[in-house]
Protein backbone atom coordinates (compact mmCIF):
# COMPACT_ATOMS: atom_id res chain seq x y z
CA UNK A 1 0.00 0.00 0.00
CA UNK A 2 1.20 3.71 -0.55
CA UNK A 3 1.85 4.95 2.88
CA UNK A 4 2.93 2.48 5.86
CA UNK A 5 -0.01 2.40 9.02
CA UNK A 6 0.48 4.42 11.95
CA UNK A 7 1.33 2.53 15.12
CA UNK A 8 1.58 4.51 18.27
CA UNK A 9 3.39 3.38 21.00
CA UNK A 10 1.81 4.30 24.33
CA UNK A 11 5.19 6.21 25.41
CA UNK A 12 5.56 7.74 21.79
CA UNK A 13 1.64 8.89 21.97
CA UNK A 14 2.65 10.46 25.63
CA UNK A 15 5.75 12.19 24.31
CA UNK A 16 3.97 13.91 21.83
CA UNK A 17 0.79 15.09 23.99
CA UNK A 18 3.50 16.85 26.36
CA UNK A 19 4.85 18.51 23.21
CA UNK A 20 1.52 19.83 22.51
CA UNK A 21 0.79 20.85 26.08
CA UNK A 22 4.17 22.51 25.86
CA UNK A 23 3.28 24.40 23.05
CA UNK A 24 -0.49 25.60 23.99
CA UNK A 25 1.00 26.74 26.96
CA UNK A 26 3.67 28.86 25.09
CA UNK A 27 1.55 29.70 22.44
CA UNK A 28 -1.37 30.70 24.77
CA UNK A 29 -3.76 28.82 22.54
CA UNK A 30 -7.28 27.05 23.38
CA UNK A 31 -6.44 23.50 21.63
CA UNK A 32 -3.14 21.87 19.76
CA UNK A 33 -3.28 19.19 17.98
CA UNK A 34 -1.44 16.83 15.77
CA UNK A 35 -3.56 14.99 12.46
CA UNK A 36 -2.12 12.99 9.97
CA UNK A 37 -2.64 14.44 6.58
CA UNK A 38 -4.93 11.59 5.48
CA UNK A 39 -7.14 13.02 8.37
CA UNK A 40 -6.58 11.21 11.69
CA UNK A 41 -6.68 13.13 14.48
CA UNK A 42 -3.39 11.44 16.41
CA UNK A 43 -3.36 13.79 19.46
CA UNK A 44 -4.89 16.45 21.07
CA UNK A 45 -4.30 18.79 23.97
CA UNK A 46 -6.08 21.90 25.55
CA UNK A 47 -9.50 23.07 26.12
CA UNK A 48 -11.18 20.46 23.95
CA UNK A 49 -14.55 20.18 25.79
CA UNK A 50 -17.44 20.22 23.03
CA UNK A 51 -15.33 20.94 20.31
CA UNK A 52 -15.36 18.51 17.75
CA UNK A 53 -11.87 17.44 16.99
CA UNK A 54 -12.89 14.65 14.41
CA UNK A 55 -14.52 16.20 11.92
CA UNK A 56 -12.31 19.59 12.56
CA UNK A 57 -9.36 16.88 11.62
CA UNK A 58 -10.76 15.79 8.48
CA UNK A 59 -11.47 19.49 7.48
CA UNK A 60 -8.18 20.40 8.34
CA UNK A 61 -6.57 17.50 6.43
CA UNK A 62 -9.03 18.83 3.51
CA UNK A 63 -8.24 22.39 3.31
CA UNK A 64 -4.39 21.34 2.96
CA UNK A 65 -5.34 18.52 0.77
CA UNK A 66 -6.68 21.66 -1.29
CA UNK A 67 -4.31 24.23 -0.82
CA UNK A 68 -2.01 22.00 -1.68
CA UNK A 69 -3.50 20.90 -4.75
CA UNK A 70 -3.48 24.61 -5.70
CA UNK A 71 0.12 25.03 -5.20
CA UNK A 72 1.12 22.36 -7.78
CA UNK A 73 -0.98 23.62 -10.16
CA UNK A 74 1.08 27.09 -9.80
CA UNK A 75 4.10 25.67 -9.70
CA UNK A 76 4.64 24.97 -5.57
CA UNK A 77 5.59 21.95 -3.87
CA UNK A 78 2.92 22.95 -0.91
CA UNK A 79 2.22 26.27 1.49
CA UNK A 80 3.35 25.51 4.76
CA UNK A 81 1.32 26.79 6.47
CA UNK A 82 -2.50 28.30 6.81
CA UNK A 83 -3.99 30.28 8.71
CA UNK A 84 -7.97 31.49 8.68
CA UNK A 85 -8.54 34.71 11.38
CA UNK A 86 -11.76 34.77 12.48
CA UNK A 87 -13.40 37.83 14.14
CA UNK A 88 -13.17 36.06 17.65
CA UNK A 89 -11.33 32.42 16.98
CA UNK A 90 -8.91 31.86 14.56
CA UNK A 91 -6.96 28.48 13.30
CA UNK A 92 -3.15 27.92 12.38
CA UNK A 93 -2.46 24.70 10.29
CA UNK A 94 1.33 24.02 9.77
CA UNK A 95 2.54 21.13 7.18
CA UNK A 96 4.94 18.49 9.01
CA UNK A 97 5.79 16.17 6.98
CA UNK A 98 3.05 13.91 6.93
CA UNK A 99 1.79 15.37 9.99
CA UNK A 100 -0.44 18.53 10.20
CA UNK A 101 0.35 20.50 13.52
CA UNK A 102 -3.18 22.65 14.11
CA UNK A 103 -3.82 25.32 16.30
CA UNK A 104 -6.98 26.99 17.69
CA UNK A 105 -6.34 30.10 19.31
CA UNK A 106 -8.39 33.43 20.30
CA UNK A 107 -7.73 37.01 21.47
CA UNK A 108 -5.59 36.32 24.30
CA UNK A 109 -2.95 35.31 21.64
CA UNK A 110 -1.79 36.02 17.87
CA UNK A 111 -0.96 34.92 14.74
CA UNK A 112 2.68 35.96 15.11
CA UNK A 113 3.03 33.85 18.72
CA UNK A 114 1.31 30.74 17.29
CA UNK A 115 3.45 30.78 14.05
CA UNK A 116 6.27 31.34 16.04
CA UNK A 117 5.71 28.92 18.71
CA UNK A 118 4.46 26.40 16.48
CA UNK A 119 7.66 26.61 13.99
CA UNK A 120 9.80 26.49 16.93
CA UNK A 121 8.13 22.79 17.55
CA UNK A 122 8.13 21.79 14.10
CA UNK A 123 11.61 19.96 13.91
CA UNK A 124 10.95 18.14 17.22
CA UNK A 125 7.81 16.80 16.42
CA UNK A 126 8.96 15.81 12.76
CA UNK A 127 11.92 13.83 14.61
CA UNK A 128 9.27 12.66 16.74
CA UNK A 129 7.46 11.27 14.21
CA UNK A 130 10.23 10.00 12.36
CA UNK A 131 11.04 7.48 14.72
CA UNK A 132 7.34 6.50 15.24
CA UNK A 133 7.39 5.55 11.23
CA UNK A 134 10.98 4.05 11.18
CA UNK A 135 10.00 1.95 14.22
CA UNK A 136 9.81 -1.95 14.39
CA UNK A 137 6.94 -3.00 15.77
CA UNK A 138 8.00 -6.91 15.62
CA UNK A 139 7.41 -6.89 19.70
CA UNK A 140 4.03 -4.76 18.82
CA UNK A 141 1.07 -7.27 19.13
CA UNK A 142 -1.05 -6.43 16.59
CA UNK A 143 -4.72 -6.20 18.27
CA UNK A 144 -6.05 -8.06 14.85
CA UNK A 145 -3.45 -10.80 14.46
CA UNK A 146 -5.75 -13.54 16.07
CA UNK A 147 -8.85 -12.01 14.95
CA UNK A 148 -11.77 -14.42 13.96
CA UNK A 149 -14.57 -13.88 11.60
CA UNK A 150 -17.15 -13.98 14.76
CA UNK A 151 -15.03 -11.16 15.80
CA UNK A 152 -16.05 -9.12 13.06
CA UNK A 153 -19.99 -9.96 13.03
CA UNK A 154 -20.16 -9.20 16.38
CA UNK A 155 -19.28 -6.02 14.93
CA UNK A 156 -22.37 -5.55 13.07
CA UNK A 157 -25.13 -7.36 15.64
CA UNK B 1 -4.26 4.13 5.98
CA UNK B 2 -4.86 2.33 9.32
CA UNK B 3 -3.69 4.11 12.79
CA UNK B 4 -3.72 2.26 15.80
CA UNK B 5 -2.71 4.11 18.78
CA UNK B 6 -1.73 1.61 21.68
CA UNK B 7 -2.20 4.28 24.43
CA UNK B 8 -5.97 5.01 23.85
CA UNK B 9 -6.41 1.76 22.47
CA UNK B 10 -8.19 2.85 19.01
CA UNK B 11 -7.93 1.33 15.38
CA UNK B 12 -8.76 4.10 13.19
CA UNK B 13 -9.92 3.28 9.29
CA UNK B 14 -10.73 4.97 6.54
CA UNK B 15 -13.52 3.86 3.73
CA UNK B 16 -14.58 5.62 0.70
CA UNK B 17 -17.22 5.62 -1.26
CA UNK B 18 -16.73 6.31 -4.97
CA UNK B 19 -19.25 6.33 -7.83
CA UNK B 20 -20.27 8.22 -10.77
CA UNK B 21 -22.80 11.63 -10.26
CA UNK B 22 -25.89 11.32 -8.01
CA UNK B 23 -25.46 7.46 -7.35
CA UNK B 24 -26.04 7.51 -4.31
CA UNK B 25 -23.14 7.93 -2.22
CA UNK B 26 -24.02 10.36 0.10
CA UNK B 27 -27.41 8.86 0.20
CA UNK B 28 -25.59 5.71 1.58
CA UNK B 29 -23.84 7.74 4.58
CA UNK B 30 -27.26 9.61 5.26
CA UNK B 31 -29.03 6.30 6.01
CA UNK B 32 -25.90 5.26 8.01
CA UNK B 33 -26.00 8.56 9.90
CA UNK B 34 -29.86 8.68 10.58
CA UNK B 35 -29.76 5.21 11.97
CA UNK B 36 -26.65 4.87 13.78
CA UNK B 37 -27.20 5.73 17.56
CA UNK B 38 -25.92 9.25 18.31
CA UNK B 39 -22.92 8.27 21.05
CA UNK B 40 -21.55 5.48 17.95
CA UNK B 41 -21.36 8.37 15.23
CA UNK B 42 -19.89 11.76 14.98
CA UNK B 43 -21.65 14.82 12.69
CA UNK B 44 -22.15 14.08 9.10
CA UNK B 45 -19.73 16.63 7.60
CA UNK B 46 -21.09 17.60 4.18
CA UNK B 47 -18.94 19.68 1.18
CA UNK B 48 -21.86 20.16 -1.15
CA UNK B 49 -23.35 22.76 -3.55
CA UNK B 50 -26.44 25.32 -3.34
CA UNK B 51 -27.93 21.89 -4.59
CA UNK B 52 -27.06 19.42 -2.59
CA UNK B 53 -24.22 17.84 -4.94
CA UNK B 54 -20.98 16.70 -3.26
CA UNK B 55 -18.16 19.89 -3.85
CA UNK B 56 -15.22 18.06 -1.98
CA UNK B 57 -16.36 15.41 0.71
CA UNK B 58 -18.70 13.98 3.05
CA UNK B 59 -17.27 12.62 6.09
CA UNK B 60 -18.46 10.88 9.13
CA UNK B 61 -16.85 8.94 11.92
CA UNK B 62 -18.22 5.75 13.16
CA UNK B 63 -17.91 3.55 16.13
CA UNK B 64 -18.46 0.03 15.08
CA UNK B 65 -17.58 -1.28 19.01
CA UNK B 66 -14.84 -3.59 20.52
CA UNK B 67 -12.20 -5.50 19.18
CA UNK B 68 -9.70 -7.49 20.95
CA UNK B 69 -9.83 -4.38 23.52
CA UNK B 70 -9.68 -2.22 20.59
CA UNK B 71 -12.24 0.56 19.35
CA UNK B 72 -12.88 0.15 16.16
CA UNK B 73 -13.33 3.24 14.39
CA UNK B 74 -14.09 3.71 10.44
CA UNK B 75 -13.86 6.69 8.58
CA UNK B 76 -16.05 7.47 6.03
CA UNK B 77 -16.12 9.47 3.00
CA UNK B 78 -17.85 10.11 -0.04
CA UNK B 79 -16.45 11.79 -3.55
CA UNK B 80 -18.02 14.46 -5.59
CA UNK B 81 -18.74 12.37 -8.42
CA UNK B 82 -18.82 14.85 -11.25
CA UNK B 83 -16.57 14.63 -13.81
CA UNK B 84 -14.68 17.86 -13.24
CA UNK B 85 -14.14 17.18 -9.62
CA UNK B 86 -11.38 14.70 -10.40
CA UNK B 87 -8.95 16.81 -8.20
CA UNK B 88 -10.62 16.38 -5.10
CA UNK B 89 -11.34 12.71 -5.63
CA UNK B 90 -7.97 12.23 -5.94
CA UNK B 91 -6.83 13.86 -2.94
CA UNK B 92 -9.92 11.67 -1.12
CA UNK B 93 -8.43 8.83 -2.31
CA UNK B 94 -5.08 9.45 0.15
CA UNK B 95 -4.57 6.94 3.11
CA UNK B 96 -7.76 4.51 2.23
CA UNK B 97 -8.37 1.00 3.23
CA UNK B 98 -11.54 0.13 1.36
CA UNK B 99 -13.72 0.97 -1.54
CA UNK B 100 -17.11 0.95 -1.75
CA UNK B 101 -18.05 1.65 -6.11
CA UNK B 102 -21.63 2.43 -5.94
CA UNK B 103 -23.16 1.96 -9.16
CA UNK B 104 -26.25 3.28 -10.44
CA UNK B 105 -28.19 0.36 -12.06
CA UNK B 106 -30.55 3.00 -14.58
CA UNK B 107 -29.76 2.16 -17.94
CA UNK B 108 -28.96 5.54 -18.79
CA UNK B 109 -26.05 5.88 -16.55
CA UNK B 110 -24.43 2.53 -17.54
CA UNK B 111 -21.36 4.60 -19.21
CA UNK B 112 -21.32 6.73 -16.52
CA UNK B 113 -20.72 4.12 -14.41
CA UNK B 114 -17.99 2.63 -16.30
CA UNK B 115 -16.45 5.54 -16.63
CA UNK B 116 -15.94 6.46 -13.06
CA UNK B 117 -15.27 3.03 -12.42
CA UNK B 118 -12.34 3.46 -14.97
CA UNK B 119 -11.26 6.93 -13.08
CA UNK B 120 -11.42 5.05 -9.80
CA UNK B 121 -8.86 2.36 -11.01
CA UNK B 122 -6.46 5.35 -12.39
CA UNK B 123 -6.26 7.38 -9.45
CA UNK B 124 -5.75 4.62 -6.69
CA UNK B 125 -2.76 3.70 -9.16
CA UNK B 126 -1.77 7.26 -9.35
CA UNK B 127 -1.62 7.19 -5.15
CA UNK B 128 0.31 3.75 -5.51
CA UNK B 129 -2.79 1.43 -5.04
CA UNK B 130 -4.11 -1.33 -6.81
CA UNK B 131 -7.95 -1.97 -7.31
CA UNK B 132 -7.14 -5.65 -7.34
CA UNK B 133 -5.79 -5.63 -3.82
CA UNK B 134 -7.62 -3.23 -1.80
CA UNK B 135 -11.17 -4.40 0.23
CA UNK B 136 -13.35 -3.77 -2.34
CA UNK B 137 -17.29 -4.15 -2.46
CA UNK B 138 -19.71 -3.63 -5.74
CA UNK B 139 -22.94 -2.10 -4.74
CA UNK B 140 -25.71 -1.55 -7.41
CA UNK B 141 -28.09 1.00 -6.14
CA UNK B 142 -31.31 1.98 -6.72
CA UNK B 143 -32.69 -1.11 -7.63
CA UNK B 144 -36.16 -0.23 -6.74
CA UNK B 145 -36.01 2.09 -10.35
CA UNK B 146 -38.17 0.65 -13.05
CA UNK B 147 -35.59 1.40 -15.86
CA UNK B 148 -33.03 -0.52 -14.39
CA UNK B 149 -30.21 -3.26 -16.23
CA UNK B 150 -30.35 -6.38 -14.65
CA UNK B 151 -28.12 -7.59 -12.38
CA UNK B 152 -26.30 -10.36 -14.26
CA UNK B 153 -25.25 -8.06 -16.66
CA UNK B 154 -24.00 -4.82 -14.32
CA UNK B 155 -21.88 -7.57 -12.61
CA UNK B 156 -20.42 -8.97 -16.04
CA UNK B 157 -19.93 -4.88 -16.63
CA UNK B 158 -18.56 -4.20 -13.45
CA UNK B 159 -17.07 -6.29 -11.70
CA UNK B 160 -13.19 -6.64 -11.54
CA UNK B 161 -12.70 -9.38 -9.49
CA UNK B 162 -14.36 -11.83 -6.53
CA UNK B 163 -15.57 -8.43 -4.51
CA UNK B 164 -18.73 -8.69 -2.75
CA UNK B 165 -21.98 -7.85 -5.10
CA UNK B 166 -24.30 -6.62 -3.02
CA UNK B 167 -27.76 -4.73 -4.61
CA UNK B 168 -29.02 -1.78 -2.44
CA UNK B 169 -31.80 0.77 -2.24
CA UNK B 170 -29.74 3.90 -0.47
CA UNK B 171 -32.85 5.70 -0.44
CA UNK B 172 -34.69 3.44 1.61
CA UNK B 173 -31.41 1.65 3.39
CA UNK B 174 -31.37 -1.63 2.17
CA UNK B 175 -28.30 -3.10 1.40
CA UNK B 176 -26.92 -0.22 3.03
CA UNK B 177 -25.42 -1.54 5.85
CA UNK B 178 -24.44 -4.95 4.31
CA UNK B 179 -22.64 -2.81 2.00
CA UNK B 180 -20.69 -1.61 5.12
CA UNK B 181 -20.25 -4.50 6.79
CA UNK B 182 -18.65 -6.40 3.55
CA UNK B 183 -16.32 -3.87 3.49
CA UNK B 184 -15.66 -3.39 6.75
CA UNK B 185 -14.76 -7.41 6.62
CA UNK B 186 -12.14 -7.12 4.19
CA UNK B 187 -10.35 -4.12 6.21
CA UNK B 188 -9.81 -5.62 9.23
CA UNK B 189 -9.38 -9.09 8.03
CA UNK B 190 -6.61 -7.33 6.13
CA UNK B 191 -5.25 -6.19 9.36
CA UNK B 192 -4.79 -9.98 10.32
CA UNK B 193 -1.99 -10.02 7.72
CA UNK B 194 -0.37 -7.42 9.21
N1 LIG C 1 -34.98 5.91 -6.41
C1 LIG C 1 -33.84 5.99 -5.76
N2 LIG C 1 -33.22 7.17 -5.61
C2 LIG C 1 -32.05 7.21 -4.95
C3 LIG C 1 -31.46 6.05 -4.41
N3 LIG C 1 -30.30 6.39 -3.80
C4 LIG C 1 -30.19 7.73 -3.97
N4 LIG C 1 -31.22 8.23 -4.65
C5 LIG C 1 -31.47 9.62 -5.04
O1 LIG C 1 -30.51 10.02 -6.00
C6 LIG C 1 -30.18 11.41 -5.85
C7 LIG C 1 -28.69 11.61 -5.73
O2 LIG C 1 -28.23 11.00 -4.54
P1 LIG C 1 -26.87 11.43 -3.83
O3 LIG C 1 -26.66 10.50 -2.69
O4 LIG C 1 -26.85 12.88 -3.53
O5 LIG C 1 -25.82 11.15 -5.00
P2 LIG C 1 -24.23 11.27 -4.94
O6 LIG C 1 -23.70 10.00 -5.46
O7 LIG C 1 -23.77 11.69 -3.60
O8 LIG C 1 -24.00 12.43 -6.03
P3 LIG C 1 -22.72 13.46 -6.12
O9 LIG C 1 -22.55 14.06 -4.79
O10 LIG C 1 -23.05 14.45 -7.17
O11 LIG C 1 -21.56 12.61 -6.53
C8 LIG C 1 -30.96 11.89 -4.62
O12 LIG C 1 -32.11 12.53 -5.05
C9 LIG C 1 -31.29 10.59 -3.89
O13 LIG C 1 -32.47 10.70 -3.13
C10 LIG C 1 -32.14 4.80 -4.58
O14 LIG C 1 -31.70 3.74 -4.14
N5 LIG C 1 -33.32 4.83 -5.27
MG1 LIG D 1 -22.71 13.22 -2.91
Amino acid sequence: MADTPILLREQQYHQIKAVLARLRMDASAKVVFLVDKDGQEIASQGEVGNLDTTSLASLAAGNVAATGGMAKLIGEKEFPTLSHEGEKESIHISVIGRLLLVVVFDERSSLGLVKLRSKQVSHQLATMFDEITKNDYDDLESPFAEITDEDIDSLFS
Amino acid sequence: MTFINYASREINCKIVYYGPGLCGKTTNLQYIFDSTAPQARGKLISLATETDRTLFFDFMPLELGTVRGFKTRFHLYTVPGQVFYDASRKLILKGVDGVVFVADSQEERMDANIESLYNLEENLQSQGYDLMKIPYVLQLNKRDLNNIVPVEDLAAELKRKDEPVIEAVAATGAGVFDTLKAVAKQVLTELRKG
